[in-house]
């Protein structure tokens, strides 16, 4: 009984034994579905062992849209926990709990696996590849990211969820101040994750290189290329960093090391330092493959060509520098002097000019364009002003004297929020909408799409504005309650009422996912957004090899150019195409390390020693393992190409 | 320019006060030299931000009326074109230009809020002990050789010094009307300087997220002149309890109090940290730290073992 005792959660509710029974439900609904229908084999072929970066993508796709429920809920709870002074909708723990929940499930697993998903379904086509450069890896990475989710996810009903903040600052996230597991949860679950992320960064950074079709050189990528690119290098520098801190803190918390709590010389700064100088740049793996995407969406709906390509280019490789060298804004507080202070508040602010490089180039792509008001576009105009909004409020808290003020109020709250969701969120949500037809052969409807994005887009305005004016006011931020005295009820309940309004935006996009895949006409072409770009030259739905003839390009546009200039992508015939076979390897690895990771987080050594002996096996097997994929012969190719209408060109 | 400063300081005060019912927003509602300059460099930056905005949004509004689809012929098509150098050099230059103003701005400030308040240059700065512990504030004062806990009384017109650190975790000592915060940590102290112009009561916080009792962590501060000051200093010294150790680890349990005046500081048998990596813990006992208890007593016993 004892033994069982760890694993219950530390502050039950009402709330959280539903949420159990609702797992429960959902698990043995999803289990016994699958069977009844005899639906294993299939998705054991055809997905859970897929190496295919399409599905992949789309499995990202999918768990990050999980995730963005799951952290948009508890977003919704925190606010209304705040609508009003002195509320008792959540204690204290709880309201810690959520909020921590809430940014790294927003950060970690929505954000982080959708600019994934859509890097994977993208990148390979836009560049006229097959694949990535390594295709297994790219499934284990998928598998690692979900299996660090899931063990996140599984924390608030088994054993409690961390409550330190996404930032986890020490000695609060020590064992002596937080003592129940969470924090091994956040430990260990993004170690997990960030190993996926890692394998990924190199994975797309080398399929980049060195995977892009004849003729396409590096200044001839589109842009969302050119950013993921960026990205991906960010990552492969940044998350190293993550994992050594990871590993100290986890160490701290289990074997009881002292690098991060402050006895015996163990020092919390190290903790900040680390942290940052992965968390900085990490915002920046967040924010530049969306900016890519809006190049993509803004010279597709201006009908022209990018203003700017190279300085766009250039932009990006600055921001890349500058982001591995700002991470100290984040505690100009700690006492760091006034000559520190200054260079980091220096090259902080410095990061506005290649920004507001960018925001010039989007704003004259537009000149002399012929705009039409898409979905994906309206997006791309609503992000515009609120992002610059919430851009400069960012050159605001650079300023590292007034920062004093600003630091750890609702202030930055509401500056990172007008950044991240226009920037990161509606980003997402455009690019989806904007590759909706090419993942899925349907379009998503316009109308029902328009009013999702406008309400999206004053709901945040709603929701977050308040909080300039109450953080000046004094409102400190991961507050669960506050008195009525303070007079911080109005601007919060305010925010309540944007956040309802996100909700309902979020609601419309689902009944728009579900009535487009109802109604939506099937017969659409290839091309439906009359686009620029490699990816939408071949066939919808995209046939496994991606490209029957792999294309020769001569622009930075080189779709576009083919149906105007009539240059021509496709010259060779079809000859045999070698392709990766499946493997059930990355799952089953992920899986060890998920109860790897949960055996950890509850100190329970013998599933702890006996799944990191397997880890090892699994990756000694892969590595003797000998499999040459195989081809696909030139008649299945003609007659893929037949069905799918023709090939092209 | 200063008298622009100030004009566009009451502008913006008039604005904000019709938007929040005639009460300045605390920030920007300072009552000492120090709040002064901060609020001054935010508004600052808030009018330059502004004008930033707003032309973004004209050149958006602009682009979006004047070369929308509808506006134009169906044979129009759009023309290639690469960039401009001098566009592009104005895009660069005028943010540029702005970065170089405020980080002059900035860097100035910085210089003024570390160092002691300079319109009181004749006087000597009064040094307060500011510690946290969950989720208290204990206020030492080595020079009146009293103690108090989640308020503090300051004289007015004199430099105050204020020495951070934590008996837990990471806090953050903020009184915003009087300045900005800074961070009190377990293993080193951190030193913020502050002076209030102005008498009233202010209200004072943790402003870092330190655990359960976060929300709660407030304490008041109330500025007079020295007069009052150096006579309540006299009445705490006739009344109040001596402060001992015993009470004083009585107090660092976790929890909120109220407000307590001792005679006498625990500076004398708990002394602040000094600096990072300093070993203020005499901890001898080696059955590691992993034992729970062990950790729990190394936490409630502080630096003084
Ligand atoms: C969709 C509507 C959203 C709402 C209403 C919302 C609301 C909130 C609230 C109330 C807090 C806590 C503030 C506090 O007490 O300190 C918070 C924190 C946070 N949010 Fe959001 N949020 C939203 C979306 C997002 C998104 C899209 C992201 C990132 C991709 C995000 C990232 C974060 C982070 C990192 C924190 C800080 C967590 C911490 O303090 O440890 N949020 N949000
Ligand atoms: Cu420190
Ligand atoms: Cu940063």
């Amino acid at each position: 009984m004892e033994f069982f005792q760890q694993f219950a959660p530390p502050h039950p509710s009402p709330a959280i034994y539903a949420s159990m029974v609702a797992i429960v439900l959902t698990t043995v609904a999803i289990f016994g579905g699958l069977t009844y229908f005899k639906k294993w084999g299939y998705l054991w072929r055809e997905w859970l062992t897929t190496v295919d970066h399409k599905r992949i993508g789309i499995m990202y796709l999918i768990a990050a849209l999980l995730m963005l429920f799951r952290g948009f809920v508890d977003a919704l709870m925190m606010r209304a926990q705040l609508a009003m002074p002195d509320n008792q909708l959540l204690d204290a723990q709880h309201y810690n709990e959520i909020f921590t929940t809430h940014g790294v499930v927003m950060i970690l697993f929505m954000a982080m696996p959708f600019i994934i998903a859509i890097m994977n379904y993208i990148v390979p086509l836009q560049i006229g590849a097959r694949d990535v450069a390594f295709p297994r890896l790219n499934a284990l990475s998928f598998w690692l990211f979900f299996s660090g989710a899931m063990l996140f996810n599984i924390s608030f009903v088994i054993g409690g969820s961390p409550d330190a903040g996404w930032t986890s600052y020490f000695p609060l996230a020590s064992n002596e101040f937080s003592q129940h597991v969470g924090t091994n949860y956040y430990m260990f679950s993004l170690q997990i994750a960030g190993l996926g992320t890692l394998i990924s960064g190199i994975n797309f950074a080398t399929t980049i290189l060195k995977m892009r079709a004849p003729g396409m050189t590096l200044m001839k990528m589109p842009m969302f290329t050119w950013s993921s690119f960026i990205t991906n290098i960010i990552i492969v520098f940044a998350f190293p960093v993550l994992t050594v801190a990871l590993a100290m803190g986890s160490m701290d918390r289990i074997f009881g090391t002292n690098f991060f709590t402050t006895a015996d010389g163990g020092m919390d700064m190290l903790w900040a330092n680390l942290f940052w100088i992965w968390g900085h740049p990490e915002v920046y793996i967040l924010i530049l493959p969306a900016f890519g995407l809006y190049s993509e969406i803004i010279s597709t709906f201006a009908r022209r060509n990018l203003y700017g390509y190279k300085s766009m280019v250039a932009s990006m490789v600055v921001i890349c520098l500058l982001s591995f060298v700002v991470w100290a804004h984040h505690f100009y507080t700690m006492g760091q002097g006034a000559f520190a202070n200054s260079i980091f508040s220096i090259t902080t602010m410095a990061i506005a000019v290649p920004t507001g490089v960018k925001i010039f180039n989007w704003l004259f792509t537009l000149w002399k364009g012929k705009i039409t008001i898409t979905v994906p576009m309206l997006y791309s105009m609503l992000f515009i002003p609120i992002f610059t909004i919430g851009g400069v409020t960012g050159v605001m808290l650079g300023m590292s004297a007034a920062d004093y003020q600003y630091h750890n109020t609702m202030f930055l709250v509401a500056h990172f929020h007008l950044v991240i969701i226009p920037g990161v969120m509606f980003a997402l949500l455009a690019g989806l909408t904007f590759y909706w037809p090419k993942m899925f052969g349907f379009m998503l409807n316009e109308r029902i799409g328009k009013w999702a994005a406008w309400l999206l887009a004053i709901g945040t305005c709603v929701a977050f504005f308040p909080m300039f004016i109450s953080g000046l006011d004094g409102q400190a931020r991961r507050m669960y309650t506050y008195s009525e005295a303070t007079g911080f009820g109005i601007w919060n309940m305010i925010s309540f009422v944007g956040a309802l309004a996100i909700g309902v935006a979020f609601l419309l996009i689902a009944y728009n996912i579900y009535y487009s895949t109802r109604y939506a006409s099937r017969d659409i072409s290839a091309d439906p957004w009359d686009a620029r770009t490699l990816e939408w030259s071949t066939h919808t739905p995209v046939p496994v090899y991606n490209f029957a003839v792999v294309p020769q390009v001569n622009s930075d546009q080189a779709f576009w150019d083919a149906k105007k200039h009539g240059h021509v992508l496709f010259k060779d015939g079809y000859k045999d195409i070698h392709m990766p076979n499946n493997s059930g390897l990355p799952i089953i690895m992920a899986g060890i390390f998920f109860v790897w990771g949960f055996s950890f987080v509850f100190s329970l050594w013998l599933p702890a020693i006996v799944t990191t002996i397997a880890i090892f096996a699994c990756m000694a097997y892969q590595s003797f393992e000998k499999d040459d994929g195989y081809h696909i012969h030139v008649d299945t190719i003609e007659k893929t190409e037949r069905k799918l209408g023709g090939h092209k060109q | 320019m200063r008298k622009m400063k100030w004009a566009i300081l009451l502008a913006f005060f008039t604005i904000t006060s019709i938007l929040t019912g005639c009460e300045p927003l605390t920030v920007l509602d300072p009552k000492g030299p120090q709040a002064e300059r901060l609020a001054g460099d935010i508004i600052l930056s808030m009018w330059i931000m502004l004008g930033v905005v707003v032309a973004v949004f004209v050149i958006l509004i602009y682009m979006l009326v004047k070369y929308r689809a509808s506006n134009q012929s169906d044979d129009y098509e759009p023309p290639h074109i690469e960039g401009n150098a001098i566009v592009e050099a104005i895009c660069v230059g005028v943010p540029a230009l702005i970065v170089i103003f405020l980080s002059v701005v900035t860097v100035q400030s910085n210089y003024i809020v570390e160092s002691p308040v300079e319109v009181y240059e004749d006087k000597e700065p009064l040094v307060i002990y500011a510690s946290s512990s969950n989720w208290k504030w204990h206020f030492s004062y080595p020079e009146q050789d009293i103690e108090t806990v989640n308020y503090l009384y300051v004289p007015t017109n004199r430099p105050l010094e204020f020495k951070l650190y934590s008996h837990g975790p990471i806090t953050s000592f903020w009184i915003p009307q009087l300045g900005g915060q800074k961070y009190a940590m377990a293993d080193m102290t951190t030193t913020l300087h502050l002076g209030a112009d102005v008498p009233g009561e202010y209200l004072g916080r943790n402003a870092n997220f330190s655990g359960e009792g976060f929300a709660k962590n407030t304490f008041s501060v109330k500025a007079m002149n020295e007069d009052e000051f150096d006579e309540w200093v006299e009445e705490v010294k006739t009344t109040a309890e001596p402060l001992t150790e015993d009470t004083f680890n009585e107090l660092l349990e976790p929890g909120h109090l109220g407000q307590l005046t001792f005679t006498g500081t625990h500076l004398s048998f708990s002394p602040p940290p000094l600096s990072h990596g300093s070993h203020n813990d005499k901890h001898e006992d080696e059955q590691g730290a992993s034992d729970e208890q062990d950790v729990q007593d190394e936490h409630e016993h502080g630096h003084h073992e």
